[in-house]
This record gives C-alpha cells, structure tokens and sequence, in this order.
C-alpha cells in the first residue's frame, strides 16, 4: 500500500468524505464524540441488548445512563459514545435494529442541555475545609454529608464543570467519586418572530 | 426514527388462514402450556417440526402424543441437524422454520444453526426448553442461560413467563422471523411454564411499538435513482439473497431484460437471475467469475438489490468499483453504506422498489459495455483439466446436465460450494441453497433434508442435491439415516478428495505446501459403508467415465437417499480466485500463474 502512490478516483473520494475519514494521506482519524438518546421497552432484557450490541460491534461507551420515563413501560438510555461519521451512523441503524428500541436520537449538533451529576468525599480539616467549601460555592455545589474530617458535595453540571471540579478537589485529597454519566435533552424550539 | 406504528395486520395468506381455522375450536379452553404451545405452532401454520426431545419439553412430547396437532414432527439426531433443517426448509418453501429442543446442551447445539440463520437472514424459530423458573440461575441441571448465549446472534428473542403468553410470544416470534430483514428468533419455554394451566387465546393482531418494516422508496428517490441511470454508460446490477427472500426474482429478471443491464449475483443471489440469459455474469467475488469482477471494477454505476457488501464480495473495500456510484436497495438499513457508501438508497422491500422503478425507466443502449464485457469473458473463461482423472467440475456438468437446473441443490462449504456455485448455472429462485455468511461446515445434508420435507410439505415436485466434500459431510453425517428412515429421496454427492480442500488450496498458495492437519485419508471412513449402514443407496465413480453411469442410477432412485461418492483428485484448486484482502482486479487465475495478477 505504501510503496505506490494511489490516486482516488473522484467515486473514491466521494466515499471517504461520506465515511468521514480523512482525505489527505498521514491525516489523524476524525473521531467525534456523540451523545445518543434511545427510547426502548422497559423490559427484562431490554438494556442489556443495547449495551451487548455496543461490544459485539466493537463500538466504544463512554458512559452510559438509563432511567424509566413519564410512561412506566418507557425507559430512556443515554449513551456517549465516539467514532468517525460512518460508525456514528452504523450505531444509530445497529439501535435501530434492535426490536426493543423504540426511538434513537442522536442529539449532537443539535440545541440540547446535558447534565451529569457527581458526588464526591473530600478529606479536609481547618483552612482546608474552609478553602473546599468557598470553592464548592463558586461551583453551585451542595454540601450533602459532613464528619470531622470528611466533606461530601454534591454537584450537578454539564460534563466539563464537574471535570473541572473533580480536577480541583484532586489536591484536597478525594476519598471517592461517584458520576452519574452525563444526561441530554433538546432544547425545545423557540417560537419564531410570527408566532410571537 | 423508528415508526409509531403500534399494530400490524398480519396478511392473509393461505397459510395464514389455513393455521387460524385450525386453532378456533381450542380459543377459550383452559389446557396445560404444553397443549397452548402446540395449538400456537398450528396457529402459524407450522408443518414440519425439526426437533429432539429432553427434560424440559417433555411434557410438550407427551402432549404431542396425546393432542396430536396437524404438523409432522421429524426427529433429528441432533440439535444442530435440526436447525440447518429448519433453515433448508425455510429458503426451499420460503416459509418459516421451526425446531424445537430441550435446555441446556439442546439449546447450545442449536447456536450454529442459530448463527448461521442470523448471517444469511433465513426465517427460522427456535423453540429452546429452560429449567423451571425457580430454578434459573441456580446452576440448574442441563440449565443454560440461552437468552444470554443467543442475544447477538438473533434478530430477537424470548422467555416466556406464563402459558397465558405463549400464543403471543409465538405469534410475534414467526411475524419477527418472517417479515423486514428474516432471521432467526430463539423462545425459551421454562419447564413449570409449560406445565402449568393456562387458556389459550389467540389475537391476530401484532403489537410491537419498536419493529416496523421500512418503506422509503419516495418519488424523488426514484427520480434520482432514474437520472443516475440515465446518465450511466456502464451499469450493473449486483443481486443478492435479499431478492430472493422477497420473492422479487421475477420482477428483477423482467426489470433488468428490460433496461438491458448486466447481472452478477453474490453467491446467495445464485437463481435470482436466469444464468442461461446473455446479461448474466454469473457470480462475483473471491471465487466469482473474472469477467463479473472486471465489470465491477470498471462499471460507473452498480444497483446493489438486497445485497450486503460481504468481504467475500468486494475483497479490498477501498478498491472495490473504484469508478462506481451506487444505488442501494435494501430491507435492512444498517447494511446501506456499511462497508460500500450508498450514493442513493432505498431502505424498503426489494420487489415494491423495484416495481415502482420499472415503469420509470428505459431501456438502455449500452452495446460496447456488453461488448467489453464479452470481451473479458472470452479472455479468461472458466476452464479445468480433461487429462482422463475425475475432477469435481465434471461431475457438476454432469449432474447440471441430468437435473436440467430443475432441482434444489444444496451446497456444504469450501470447493465444493465454490465449484457448484460456478458451474451449476442456476436458472430459478429458492433452488440454491447454501451457508455463506457463517460457512458452516456440515450444512448441505441436513439442510438438503430439510428442503426435501419442505418439497412434501408443499408439495412441491423437485429433486433435492446435497453437495459436499469429505470433509463437511462427516460433521453432520447422522442426518443421513434420519433422511431414509422417512424415505426422502436426497442425491446426496460427495466430493471425496481426502483433504480438507479449501484449507489445503491456501495451504498451497500462501503457506508453502505446509499441509497442515488437511489430510483426512487415515481418519475418513468408507463412505459407500457407511451410507449402506444408514438404509441408503451407495454409489461410487473413481473414473470420468463411471460419473454418467452413477448418475443415472442415482435417478432411478425414488424411494430413499442416494449416497454417490466421487473419488477426485486432491491436487485441485478453485480458480479464479481474489486472495483474501486483496482488490477484486488482483484474481489469481491458475495455479501456475499466481504471480501473473491481472
């Protein structure tokens, strides 16, 4: 293959761009992350299908979360996964497949919120605490559990805030972590000039 | 999205009404979920029954023998044996199969067949015994977890609760195998389920809120689709087993006569198309003809019809028709642009696309693309060796000769698959059937029995073939006596080269004549022995000129199986042939050129 300089017919290229792999020789895979909402049968079975199709496909999970809805034979999963354009759209079709999926969405590029939640002990004393504690509020966070030595918060943002909190927990000395796995809804459209 | 459509008619068939007539007079009546069981597989109209008895569906055994429901039962001796049969059956009538086994080690046995099923999207239902309720998860004797094992390799599958569901769950199970892309469905049935007293009931309707079959075939995709066309000086048709499974084989030879378009078929497509007609280019691929990868290679527009883009087809993704727009015609959406872009697709039912194009279109004046085309076949045709030794390709036109086309032929995996597929020259849909996703070794004689119960079945008036090598038949042998004990009148051939011959070919070509673990001489049995031991006719040519002879005899046969074992020689190789992972303009074209890629 690399001995012989190949020159991709126009039909070629077509296909690379669709595929989103890159065109130019030497150029990094343009793997994006996906946010992916999916309504399904809330029965026995029902979740462990989706997240076996994940791994029998070899298609990654970043995180995945999974509640019922307003309607108790509803549940909704929300899986972060990433790929090129051409796995993205080979794991919407391989949910779409599946008989207990009832709606796929892929909600990226789209106008949606998304949270995660995440709660976090922190082992601090004295100034310490009090340094945890002013950060913590600068973050909107919640103080959940507090002992002699121990703090726990509790905070709700997208993905990137709690990071960034995490991060700077990290030299107060974390004790535990538990993140929820982020959550994502569409905004719903705004009303145009003529409607209002 | 997926539709909202929440309930789907089922059409009314004969077979269908034919299954609800038999079922009325039960409707109401309390009885054991054994006996519900057996009025919901009558319900569906479920003749042929492939299945082996266990622990935990013996009280359906025992209420078959008391109820004694209007299907026949057919007792495999073993468990993958049955759902091969339940898979030849299904692709020679085009209905659905069923089989029917215990927990545990019958469920397992079952998972090849299963798979199988799955890569090649034939129909079958899959009934599997559990341990009781209680006792799931308990490490229950012959207790498997069978839902866990068949997840990814079922369009969908089932554990029944309780009797009162089972006519439900069997009722969505066949509309799920038969309808949208085929494909097996596994039901597992607990032992307290089916002893347990339900009522049976039973309502037409489905209502499964996430499974629709798609239909987009809009008019500006048809429009596109008529303007790609048009534009294109160098179309081709490739055909795959989605055509037949739609029942379109007809409209797709009336549709491509009339535009004047060549066809290749993948190895599945084989019979979708007339091979005796002037477009056809018989099948492509690793082992298809040249001329059909050389059209592939240089058509600039290629209409994929229920084909999947296997590797086996297209070898080196990104070389494959380099010049090529496509146009997708598929049932199944996650196979358009899988491995090849779909430029234009139409995510719908094979027959009604292709229904709603023809009136569109006109015929097309493409003489020097057929000219070209000539050409390459005149260049490098499919030829083999007349030295006087028996070699596989004689006895194939010889049996082509004899059969006329006319029969259901099915083939094992590896030369002998291969062989048939060039040089059997199929004429008609559902008369080709083989394993070519998964290559399942030991395919063709069960699913040739299979096939020929589905003949009875529907009473259909052809002969079945079963093709095999040395190899393959060994793996599945035990069907043979299940095939005469019934007297079903199978011609079964068997290629004995004393090699595993498709592994030693590769061996020959790409490992250095390191014959590893191929030679099957000092392990195979006399093949005529042990065919006689199973109630059969035995026949053996070791000569060119006993072929005619066996032949003949083997036809006069009507009454049980006919085992003809050709002794050919080892050293032959399928040609032309594209290497693994190559590009399909890189075919290997004899054994004394390999280095002379064209």
């Amino acid at each position: 293959m690399n001995d012989e300089a190949i020159t991709l017919t126009p039909q070629q290229l077509i296909r690379k761009r669709a595929a989103g792999e890159p065109v130019e020789p030497g150029a990094p895979p343009q793997a994006q992350q996906h946010i992916i909402n999916v309504l399904l049968e809330n029965s026995m079975g029902a979740l462990i299908r989706v997240v076996n199709m994940f791994s029998a496909r070899g298609f990654n999970i970043d995180s995945v979360t999974v509640g019922v809805t307003d309607d108790p034979t509803v549940s909704r999963m929300c899986i972060v996964t990433r790929g090129n354009d051409r796995v993205i759209s080979q794991i919407i079709r391989q949910l779409n497949r599946l008989v207990d999926t009832i709606e796929v969405d892929d909600v990226t590029g789209t106008d949606f919120v998304e949270r995660e939640l995440c709660m976090i002990k922190v082992r601090c004393t004295g100034d310490k605490r009090s340094e945890v504690l002013q950060i913590n509020e600068i973050f909107r966070g919640r103080v959940v559990d507090v002992t002699r030595d121990i703090l726990a918060l509790e905070i709700v943002g997208p993905t990137r805030k709690v990071d960034a909190f995490v991060n700077l927990m990290r030299m107060h000395g974390i004790e535990e972590v538990a993140r929820s796995g982020r959550v994502a809804m569409q905004r719903a459209p705004q009303p145009t000039r003529g409607e209002i | 999205m997926s539709s909202t459509s929440t309930a789907a008619a089922v059409a009314e068939t004969p077979q269908r009404l034919r299954g609800r007539d038999a079922v009325q007079q039960h409707i109401g009546k309390k009885m054991s979920g054994a006996e519900i069981f057996l009025h919901a597989l009558e319900a569906e109209d479920a003749r042929v029954v492939f299945g082996h008895p266990g622990g935990a569906v013996i009280h359906v055994y025992d209420e078959m023998a008391r109820v004694k429901p209007n299907f026949q039962h057919v007792l495999v001796r073993h468990e993958q044996g049955g759902t091969h049969a339940a898979e030849g059956y299904a692709k020679a009538t085009g209905q659905v199969g069923t089989v029917l086994v215990t927990s545990g080690p019958g469920a397992t046995n079952t998972v090849t067949g299963i798979a199988d099923a799955f890569m090649d999207s034939v129909p079958i239902v899959v009934f599997t015994g559990q341990v009781p309720m209680p006792l799931i998860g308990n490490d229950a004797f012959q207790e498997t977890d069978t839902l866990g094992v068949t997840r990814s390799i079922t369009k969908h599958n089932y554990l029944v609760r309780a009797p009162d569901e089972i006519p439900r769950i069997v009722h969505e199970a066949y509309h799920l195998a038969r309808t949208g892309r085929p494909g097996p469905v596994v039901v597992d049935l607990p032992k307290d389920v089916l002893m347990a007293e339900g009522v049976f009931q039973f309502d037409e309707e489905i209502r499964m809120r996430g499974y629709s079959v798609p239909d987009e075939c809009d008019e500006i995709r048809l429009r596109r689709a008529v303007r790609m066309l048009e534009k294109s000086q160098r179309p081709l048709l490739y055909v795959g087993g989605g055509t037949i499974n739609s029942n379109a084989a007809e409209v797709l030879t009336e549709f491509a006569r009339h535009l004047n378009i060549p066809v290749t078929t993948s190895l599945h497509g084989l019979g979708a198309f007339p091979e005796d007609d002037p477009l056809s280019l018989g099948m492509l691929g690793m082992h298809g003809m040249w001329w059909a990868n050389q059209a592939v290679q240089h058509a600039d527009l290629i209409i994929a019809v229920g084909a999947r883009f296997d590797d086996r087809v297209t070898g080196m993704v990104d070389r494959w028709a380099p010049h090529a727009a496509v146009i997708h015609i598929e049932i199944d959406k996650s196979c358009i642009s899988k491995n090849i872009y779909a430029d234009l697709a139409f995510n719908a039912d094979v027959k009604s696309v292709l229904e709603r194009l023809r009136p569109l279109v006109n015929p097309k004046k493409v003489k020097r693309w057929l000219n070209k085309i000539q050409d390459w076949r005149d260049e490098c045709p499919l030829t083999y060796a007349d030295d006087g030794e028996l070699r596989p390709q004689y006895v194939l036109e010889r049996l082509r000769a004899k059969s006329g086309g006319d029969a259901v032929v099915c083939t094992d995996v590896g030369q002998n698959q291969m062989w048939a597929a060039q040089y059997l020259k199929f004429t008609q849909p559902r008369s080709h059937i083989t394993s070519g996703g998964l290559g399942t070794m030991g395919f063709s004689l069960p699913a040739a029995l299979g096939a020929g119960f589905g003949m009875r079945a529907y009473g259909i008036d052809k002969t079945v073939i079963s093709i095999n090598g040395d190899g393959g038949f060994m793996m599945n042998a035990q069907e043979l006596a299940v095939a005469s004990a019934h007297g079903i009148p199978l011609k079964v051939v068997i290629m004995n080269n004393n090699f595993l011959g498709m592994v030693r070919q590769w061996q020959e070509l790409f490992h250095e004549n390191r014959f590893s673990h191929t030679d099957l001489t000092d392990t195979n049995p006399d093949f005529v022995q042990l065919a006689r031991a199973s109630r059969c006719v035995a026949l053996r040519a070791n000569r060119p000129d006993q072929v005619e002879d066996v032949i003949e005899k083997a036809w006069e046969i009507n009454d049980r199986p006919v085992v003809m074992e050709f002794r050919v020689v080892k050293e032959e190789m399928v040609f032309p042939m594209v290497p693994a992972g190559k590009s399909s303009d890189e075919m290997i074209t004899s054994r004394h050129a390999p280095e002379t890629f064209v």
